[in-house]
């Protein structure tokens, strides 16, 4: 089982420029721990200082905002796309 | 600071200088455009904003622009009317509507970020500009760029209106339709904005474009005779505008262009995509994102990217946020427009019917000085209309006709007022 996880630019200096990784995680919080431990610099700037990951920092599975499938207790499926957006823009009024 | 402007993070307050970006490196957060509001007090002030031009740019020096820049669209400076029939409805006696709905070029407040957005896109040197949009955005950043020579992507949930579809074409966008709601091509775009060398007016751009939104909080100042309103009721879909007009607000204050008084913010959404209401009710900062479903798609924002900031200016300021039905939102249209002659599109229906609502729970007192935010033209979307007014028979041209249809007229007229009591 693996997935496929997209990283934003933001998070690149903190990646050596690693955009893309494969991932063999269960859920969101086991692919938290397994990116923080490939990029150990990036850890500082994931969580907050309440050890959460911060807000600002969206997740979605395939098309679907994480929050809509279960969250933490969503199951990555095999050939899962991940995509991480920190501080989403847009928006309107 | 060594310029009259700066990017900076919201959360962590690490700073930028000034380059196309909108998320912080370091804690992820937001960015924001900082004032040096002491290089803003001699040249930001009444006189020399009376001396400006008759539109948005006559607050300039509070705007993310070069000192030698020359605007391009005269967008803005709106009227700021008062409501007395809509209030003597909704029992209100202080009321005040500021009119965005005949904003120029495109008729929403979205002219006025744009106008901003697409300075900083040509300072930048961005020869293709974009957006996610779940309309007026669209009319506006197609308008304004077909003015200034961009070229233009926009990227809008596949179901808009026809009308707000036709206002981006017609200026020779390239439009592309999602197979989504508005959060779906709001995530497409922060992707492509990392890919593609583009200016995306509400993604890497998005710092300056917002603060376009502050002229709106200027304007009412100043022409309330610069002095600051009791209330205000703003409409929220991503939850900027609010911040901003408190933004705006609170600059005037610093400046000493107003006195300092309290000022109670109240947030607008439908009830079909109210995550910012819902946060404001629960008591919490939190958002939860929802799935739209409104006729109020100009609202129909189900991860507002400002929804926390607006939690906050509506807690601070002691303010409060409604959600409305369709059905609320399509009578407060009729109502806006029968009373004081100003016909809104979907999101004015929501804050007019929200403000209502504010009255009548006593949330705004009567006597208060309230200023309701309308931010977009019913023409754009007069689908919600359909089937609610019947044209009724043509008359031939002769005067017998009219005085028949004058008498079947008030005999219906009569027959409806005695059904009804």
């Amino acid at each position: 089982m693996s997935v496929r996880v997209l990283l934003p630019n933001a998070f690149q200096k903190h990646t050596n420029n690693i955009r893309e990784i494969a991932s063999t995680a269960a859920n969101l919080p086991a692919l938290v721990t397994e990116i923080e431990g490939r990029f150990p610099a990036l850890r500082p700037h994931l969580r907050g200082e309440d050890g959460q990951v911060r807000r600002f920092i969206n997740f979605y599975v395939n098309e679907e905002d994480i929050r809509f499938l279960g969250n933490d207790k969503y199951s990555f499926q095999d050939g899962d796309e991940v995509l991480v957006i920190p501080s989403i823009a847009g928006g309107c009024c | 600071m060594t310029t009259a402007y700066e990017l900076r993070c919201r959360e962590c307050g690490k700073s930028y200088g000034l380059q196309p970006l909108s998320i912080c490196d370091e804690c992820f957060s937001p960015l924001e455009i900082a004032f040096d509001l002491e290089y803003a007090r001699t040249r930001f002030t009444r006189e020399a904003i009376s001396n400006g031009p008759l539109n948005m740019w006559r607050y300039r020096a509070l705007l993310p622009v070069a000192d030698d820049y020359v605007p391009q669209t005269p967008a803005g400076f709106t009227p700021l009317v008062e409501a007395p029939r809509l209030a003597a409805r909704i029992g209100a006696r202080n009321l005040y509507i500021k009119n965005d709905a005949v904003c120029m070029p495109t008729l929403s407040f979205k002219d006025r970020v744009v106008a901003v957005a697409l300075a900083n896109a040509q300072a930048f040197g961005f020869d293709t500009v974009g957006c996610s949009s779940t309309g007026n955005l669209a009319n506006a950043v197609a308008a304004q760029a077909a003015r200034l020579g961009l070229k233009t992507f926009i990227l809008v949930p596949a179901d808009l209106e026809p009308a707000k579809i036709l206002n981006t074409q017609v200026y020779g966008a390239t439009l592309v339709r999602v197979d989504g709601n508005y959060d779906h091509v709001n995530r497409l775009c922060s992707q492509i904005a990392e890919r593609y060398n583009w200016g995306f007016v509400n993604v890497n751009l998005r710092p300056y474009y917002a603060e376009g939104s502050k002229t709106v909080g200027y304007e009412i100042a100043e022409q309330l005779g610069w002095r600051l309103p009791d209330n205000v009721v703003v409409p929220m879909a991503g939850g900027s505008l609010i911040t901003k007009i408190r933004k705006g607000f609170n600059e005037l204050i610093a400046l000493g262009l107003v006195d300092d008084k309290p000022v109670k913010f109240f947030g607008a959404q439908a009830t079909g995509c109210s995550p910012i209401a819902k946060a404001v009710k629960n008591s919490t900062d939190a958002i939860e994102p929802q799935r739209p479903n409104t006729i109020a798609r100009s609202l129909a924002i189900g991860n507002p990217a400002d929804g926390t900031y607006a939690v906050r200016a509506i807690r601070a300021t002691g303010g409060w946020a409604e959600d409305v039905s369709d059905v609320e939102i399509v009578s407060a249209i009729q109502e806006l427009a029968e009373t004081e002659g100003i016909f809104t599109e979907t999101a004015g229906g929501v804050t007019t019917a929200v403000t209502a609502r504010l009255y009548a729970h006593g949330r705004i007192k009567p006597d208060e000085l309230t200023v309701t935010c309308i931010t977009g033209n019913g023409l754009k979307t007069t689908d919600v209309l359909r089937g609610v007014y019947e044209h009724g028979r043509a008359i031939r041209p002769r005067l017998t006709d009219f005085e028949n249809f004058i008498e079947e007229h008030s005999s219906l007229s009569q027959e409806l007022t005695l059904a009804g009591r």
